[in-house]
């Protein structure tokens, strides 16, 4: 092939396509070349230096950032190389608060496992000075702790690259270079959108959710608490991660038995609750369509997304769909209609919200979304905060039998399960929209043109002889480019979905946290959203209006999507959020 | 913006300005004017001014007008050494502004001293 | 009348600026008309003289009389005597180093300091009015651009530069003339010709100096760049911290492109070329010319990997020739005079003359310009002078942070690149710090250290953390607490540092340190075996002690010290008590019989 550049690592040839990086060269090669700050497709900076390899030039080279070129004849394994590497990981603990013990990331920290595969024996052999730094817990989503940063930069690189936004960066220089947010302001003071993708980035512990188990366990202990918990599809895909279940396995039956196991007194499916939002949100767009609202009418269900908008594109918050999210309508439904229905007084109810995500614990504060001084939902945990309170209460999440929901807000459609993935609330809403606006009934439900992990999709559905024009993005980055497009008028949508998250929630910041060795060779994403494309394609029920409960829920509580109930239950509105506070 | 022949034009003039920072140029004309009390007294700042002048009029660039001390013979002040490269120190006495043009034109110029002029003349 | 009889050359660098100049010249503007010579005698305020030591300096013109460490008192003798009367006041004139003497009519060039160096880079400064084009144009200016717009293709000018054999005067030393070939070959809608006036290293000032002395050779420069590479435009990037040479460069510009030599059609040739001045906020890491770019593009100073190189992708993504400002300094007359000319200079590798910062221990502080292959030696004693107060030369630190310290042995290096590196050092960027036996090496190498820590961006593990730690083995070193197994640990940090750094300047961050261990390595076994610092210098290391021999008893040690230390009976020896004693030293300044010293 004419673009193919051959070259040698370590003895052995590889060809690969110019333009390549000597790290990809060397991989596809069989030899694996240490990182720290590498993270495919996000950052590539050549700062940790633990990729240096030899091709014979003046100085070591940093694998990632070199192209590789012909005819080169990389060395990646030199005694002097090995030694400094062992060196750099030196440096690098000289610098780090090395508490792994009760790190978070123990045992699934990049830094600790080189420091063992690289046969460092001293973590102490530059002890120095090292810089003190005050935890940043104020932010209700993600807390720093620059005690652990490594400054490897991937979150920041997250933060800017991808998502847009940029709330971080490096401040100061040499010794005392820390990320931080501008001006010494703490996270929540930013623009941050928690989406929590620097989280998932971060090799190490400096990046981690904020923990809200502790509340979890202490209304699972408290005897006056109704404790109801529901899981939002994502997590289904990536909880068995946790515990060694392959990638991609979808583990919803041990999910639900471990959930009842853990003592919750009902276990409620946020699938559920997107079902009921496809019916709200179809409902919502016909209406659009039909009585000349504004449009594109835009999804909501994601909360890093809606700050987002808030924030950096207000003047679409009239496009935003006025739907909650999935989960605040099964909280509000389960302190309404749950709670007549079974006789609780809804005080003493606490929801719980298991997510894929850390934004979900930013929405679930806002004063809107709430109801005679209840939060709709109470506490979110996201995934990897509930694998945490299964291994600490000690179930064997591998060997759980399978489980069911909870009835009355359990039962959920394929269209439910897909939200999960980028594109699946906008092919859940399709498949209602379509049989209500028609009246006719789909003969294939796969909406094809807008699966996939690409940032920005695009599909024209024809219903009753008019075409439709749809888009879906994923990455808040995506969204801006895409929002750009449209205010300037390039493109013309009648509905747009929007997840903050590259990939949708399957790859959300309360996810389990795969290695940058693994992203480099699986795409996270669409292996998570195969998933629950699978068990799309296994339920009997595959729309949302077709769901039993939901259907039931409308008859005797709700009336019709839209009513007057809904509306003072399920929808919400938003605010113009300024970039910078006083 | 200057055309190219403004430029030159420019260099030109300049050139007879900072003449005055060459060192050891060997074509340089010195014209050493005797600037102490005596010679003040006697006139010689405005001798030296009209020389200066007389050169200025006739862009000669290559002439520097320096002044000197007492050399002792007070009474032939004002008195003026001009100095050609390659020939003998002339010494012009008792000189008055009047006279600087017929030096400048004949001696520096066409390298004829003005002998009439000249300490010879006067002893 | 136009022209003056006189000229009063006033040095308006930085240097002598700061010990008191422009008083000088507002005096000297003052005296001249109170002696109504304002029609006569002009001052002019010009750049950098380069003997820095004997500022401030003053010429006058035409007697060339070379007048060093003027006060403003003195003007007023300098206007009534010489000015005025034509006596040259003696007791003002420069005293030659190499001959002790005054000498009135000794003219610049026959003067010790300038009689072995060759002025190319700074061939005009402290020789013309920096302010003024028209003084430039006199000098031949402008007429560099002249002929590569009017006579030379664009490939001319390039092979110009490179048969020149000019190099990279910023510290690389990388071929000029290649640089500009390959963004020459790179196929872009727009290019850019950028000047790296971001001088960092502690002690060197050439850029700064010809910036100010001579502003308008770098545009003439950067436009012949321009012109062959193909760029429209140009940016400097000049640090905040050179007010005066920016205020210059910027009155230079706007002279130049009131003269139409920057602006559209320049010479009606059809090239169009201007420039900006980028004000850099003083990292040193902001030399570096990736850093540097991403300065300009209003990013955090912060080198990239390469590739790619500027010349492919550099501004704004766009291919970019960055020069430093000597490199560029030496263009015009490369045009001007031809390859050949400049190639007849220097050595085989390292072509035409190079500017040095002279600095430390040595007795004329200040810019020399030589040519390439000039023996150390020559530059320090036959030009700096050697070591003052009768002190033994130690060794000399050429090439700031990233370079290394040459002890006597290596003194007859001829200067150029690659001896340098052969030798254990680098070129950089002239910086050349003269140390006698008082210097300490290992602390030399701790200060080195100390700047880098400082300096450093913090992008790359080594440098952020290597050069941190290492600065603390020198400090414990230093203080006495050094550990066996210290100097190893130096080396394995240096050359991890040295092999893993990502830009050039982590990668030779540990060379002071480097050089002083295979030059002085017996002082950092002192200092960590025997707890003693040879030079001592080292406070933690040292005490003071009165030898009872040459005591009188006078007490004024006593006296002086501040901490109580000296006991003593009158006209008996006195002792300095260890413990108490602060080493301060105000008793060995104060001892008349010399009999307090330091061991």
């Amino acid at each position: 092939m004419e673009n193919m550049i051959a070259l040698t690592v370590d003895g052995i040839s590889v060809e690969v396509p110019a333009g390549t990086s000597v790290l990809e060269a060397a991989r596809k090669a069989g030899v694996h070349i240490p990182t720290l700050c590498y993270l495919k497709d996000i950052n590539a900076i050549g700062a940790c230096r633990m990729c240096v390899v030899d091709t014979g030039a003046r100085s070591l080279q940093a694998a990632c950032v070199l192209p590789a070129a012909p005819g080169m004849v990389v060395k990646t394994n030199t005694p002097a190389i090995r030694q400094y590497r062992k060196t750099l990981l030196e440096l690098v603990l000289s610098a780090h608060d090395k508490k792994c013990l009760t790190c978070v990331r123990s045992q699934n920290c990049e830094l600790q496992r080189l420091c063992r595969e690289l046969g460092v024996e001293d973590g102490d052999a530059f002890k120095g000075v090292t810089n003190e730094y005050a935890i940043d817990d104020v932010s209700p989503s993600i807390v720093r702790d620059n005690n652990k940063c490594i400054l490897c930069r991937r979150c920041v690189a997250v933060c800017s690259s991808v998502q847009k936004i940029g709330v971080i960066g490096p401040v100061m220089r040499g010794f005392k270079t820390a990320i931080e947010s501008p001006w010494g302001l703490k996270l929540n003071e930013m623009a941050c959108i928690n989406c929590g993708q620097c989280i998932t980035a971060c090799p190490v512990g400096a990046l981690h959710e904020k923990d809200d188990t502790a509340k979890v366990w202490a209304a699972l202990a408290d005897p006056d608490k109704h404790v109801v918990v529901q899981p939002a599809p994502a997590v289904r895909a990536a909880l068995g991660e946790e515990f060694g279940i392959p990638m991609g396995t979808s583990v919803t039956g041990k999910m639900a038995t471990a959930l009842r196991r853990l003592g919750f007194d009902k276990v409620f499916d946020t699938d559920f609750g997107a079902d009921l939002t496809i019916m709200e949100e179809a409902n919502e767009l016909i209406e659009r369509i039909t009585s000349g609202g504004v449009l594109p009418m835009i999804t909501s269900c994601s909360p890093g997304w809606i700050k987002f908008c808030e924030t950096y594109y207000p003047d679409f918050i009239p496009n935003l769909s006025s739907c909650k999210s999935p989960h605040e309508m099964v909280g509000a439904m389960v302190k309404s209609y749950y709670a007549e229905k079974a006789g609780i007084d809804p005080k003493k109810i606490v929801t719980v919200s298991v997510m894929p995500c850390t934004a979900k614990k930013f929405e679930a504060a806002r004063p809107e979304l709430g109801h005679d001084g209840m939060a709709d939902v109470d506490i979110v945990i996201t995934t990897r905060e509930l694998a945490r309170m299964i291994k600490e209460a000690g179930i064997n999440f591998a060997m759980l039998p399978d489980g069911d929901f909870d009835s009355l807000m359990g039962e959920s459609t394929g269209a439910a399960v897909i939200f999960g993935a980028t594109g699946g609330v906008m092919e859940a809403a399709l498949r209602t929209a379509y049989e209500t606006l028609t009246g006719e009934t789909l003969a294939d439900v796969d909406f094809h043109g807008v699966r996939g992990t690409e940032g920005i999709k695009e599909a024209t559905v024809n219903i009753n002889g008019t075409d439709v024009n749809v888009a879906v993005c994923s990455s808040t980055g995506m969204a801006a480019k895409l929002l750009d497009s449209v205010r300037a008028g390039e493109k013309n949508y009648t509905f747009i979905e929007v997840m903050a998250c590259p990939g949708g929630c399957v790859n959300g910041g309360g996810q389990p946290i795969v290695d940058s060795d693994t992203r480099a060779t699986v795409d996270v994403r669409a292996v998570r959203a195969k998933a629950l494309y699978g068990e799309d394609a296994g339920k009997a029920l595959r729309k949302s209006h077709e769901n039993a409960e939901i259907k039931a829920i409308y008859a005797d509580y709700l009336g019709k999507p839209g009513g007057h109930r809904s509306h003072e239950l399920l929808h919400t509105h938003y605010t113009r959020r300024e970039k910078y506070t006083d | 913006m200057k055309s190219l022949a403004e430029l030159e034009a420019i260099r030109k003039a300049t050139i007879s300005k900072i003449n005055v920072r060459k060192e050891n140029e060997a074509e340089t004309v010195r014209v050493v004017v005797g600037m102490a009390t005596c010679g003040i007294a006697a006139g010689a700042r405005p001798v030296m001014l009209s020389f200066m002048d007389e050169i200025s009029k006739r862009q000669l660039n290559h002439v520097t007008v320096s002044q000197t001390g007492c050399i002792g013979m007070c009474r032939l002040e004002p008195m003026v050494d001009v100095i050609v490269p390659g020939h003998e120190k002339v010494t012009y006495v008792h000189v008055k502004p009047e006279m600087v043009p017929r030096i400048v034109a004949e001696h520096i110029v066409n390298g004829r001293p003005v002998d009439e002029y000249t300490i010879g003349a006067a002893e | 009348m136009d022209i003056y009889r006189a000229h009063v050359l006033v040095c308006g660098g930085t240097g002598c600026s700061s010990s008191g100049s422009a008083t000088l010249i507002d005096r000297f503007n003052e005296k001249i008309a109170e002696n109504h010579l304002d029609k006569e005698v002009k001052v002019i305020r010009t750049g950098c003289f380069g003997l820095c030591e004997a500022g401030p300096v003053v010429i006058v013109y035409p007697d060339g009389t070379f007048y060093s460490r003027v006060k403003p008192e003195d003007v007023d003798e300098i206007v009534t005597e010489h000015l005025l009367k034509g006596r040259k006041v003696e007791h003002l004139v420069y005293v030659d180093h190499a001959t002790r003497q005054q000498d009135a009519e000794k003219k610049l060039e026959d003067i010790t300091f300038y009689k072995h160096q060759h002025r190319i880079a700074l061939r005009n400064c402290g020789v013309i009015d920096p302010e003024n084009i028209d003084e430039y144009l006199a000098m031949d200016g402008y007429r560099a651009l002249e002929k590569a717009l009017t006579q030379m293709t664009r490939e001319e000018v390039i092979d110009e530069i490179l048969k020149s054999g000019l190099r990279g005067r910023g510290g690389g030393g990388f071929p000029t003339g290649l640089k500009w070939k390959f963004t020459y070959q790179s196929q872009a809608d727009q290019k850019y010709v950028a000047c790296n006036a971001d001088e960092g290293d502690p002690g060197a000032f050439m850029d700064r100096s010809i910036l100010e002395g001579d502003p308008h050779a770098i545009i003439e420069a950067m436009a012949i760049a321009g012109y062959a590479i193909g760029a429209s435009q140009g940016y400097i990037y000049v640090r905040a911290e050179y007010p005066i040479a920016v205020k210059r460069l910027s009155i230079a510009i706007d002279q130049a492109r009131e003269y139409g030599l920057l602006g559209k059609n320049i010479f009606e040739t059809g090239f169009d070329f201007d420039l900006n001045i980028r004000l850099g906020a003083g990292a040193f890491v902001c030399g570096e010319e990736t850093a540097l770019m991403h300065s300009i593009e209003g990013k955090r100073g912060e080198p990239t990997a390469r590739p790619p190189f500027p010349a492919v992708k550099g501004l704004f993504g766009k291919p970019t020739m960055l020069n430093n400002v000597e490199t560029y300094a030496n263009v015009a007359q490369i045009i001007l005079h031809g390859a050949d000319w400049y190639a007849s200079m220097g050595t085989e590798k390292s072509k035409g003359t190079k500017v040095f910062a002279l600095g430390g221990k040595i007795n004329n502080t200040g810019l020399v310009e030589i040519p390439m292959g000039t023996p150390l030696r020559t530059i320090i004693y036959d030009i700096g002078g050697g070591c003052p107060n009768g002190k033994k030369f130690k060794a000399v630190q050429t090439g700031g942070p990233s370079g290394g310290c040459l002890p006597e042995s290596l003194l007859d290096t001829p200067v150029d690149y690659d001896n340098l590196i052969a030798a254990g050092s680098m070129m950089g960027s002239g910086g050349m710090i003269v140390m006698d036996e008082d210097n300490c090496m290992v602390d030399i190498a701790r200060f080195y250290l100390d700047f880098i820590v400082d300096e450093s961006c913090g992008k790359c593990a080594p440098c952020r953390i290597g050069t941190k730690r290492m600065k603390e083995i020198l400090d414990r070193i230093v203080e006495g607490k050094g550990e066996e197994g210290d100097i190893e640990k130096l080396e394995q940090l240096a050359q991890t540092i040295k092999n893993t750094a990502l830009c050039g300047l982590g990668q030779t961050a540990p060379n002071p340190v480097l050089s002083t261990l295979k030059f002085f390595r017996d002082e950092y076994e002192a200092h960590i075996k025997e707890k003693r610092c040879p030079a001592h210098h080292c406070r933690s290391l040292l005490q003071y002690k009165i030898d009872p021999a040459k005591c009188k008893g006078c007490t004024a040690c006593a006296r002086i010290c501040p901490a109580e230390a000296i006991s003593g009976t009158v006209k008996q020896p006195h002792v300095i008590d260890v413990q108490k004693c602060l080493k301060c030293g105000s008793c060995m300044e104060k001892c008349r019989f010399g009999a307090i010293s330091r061991v």
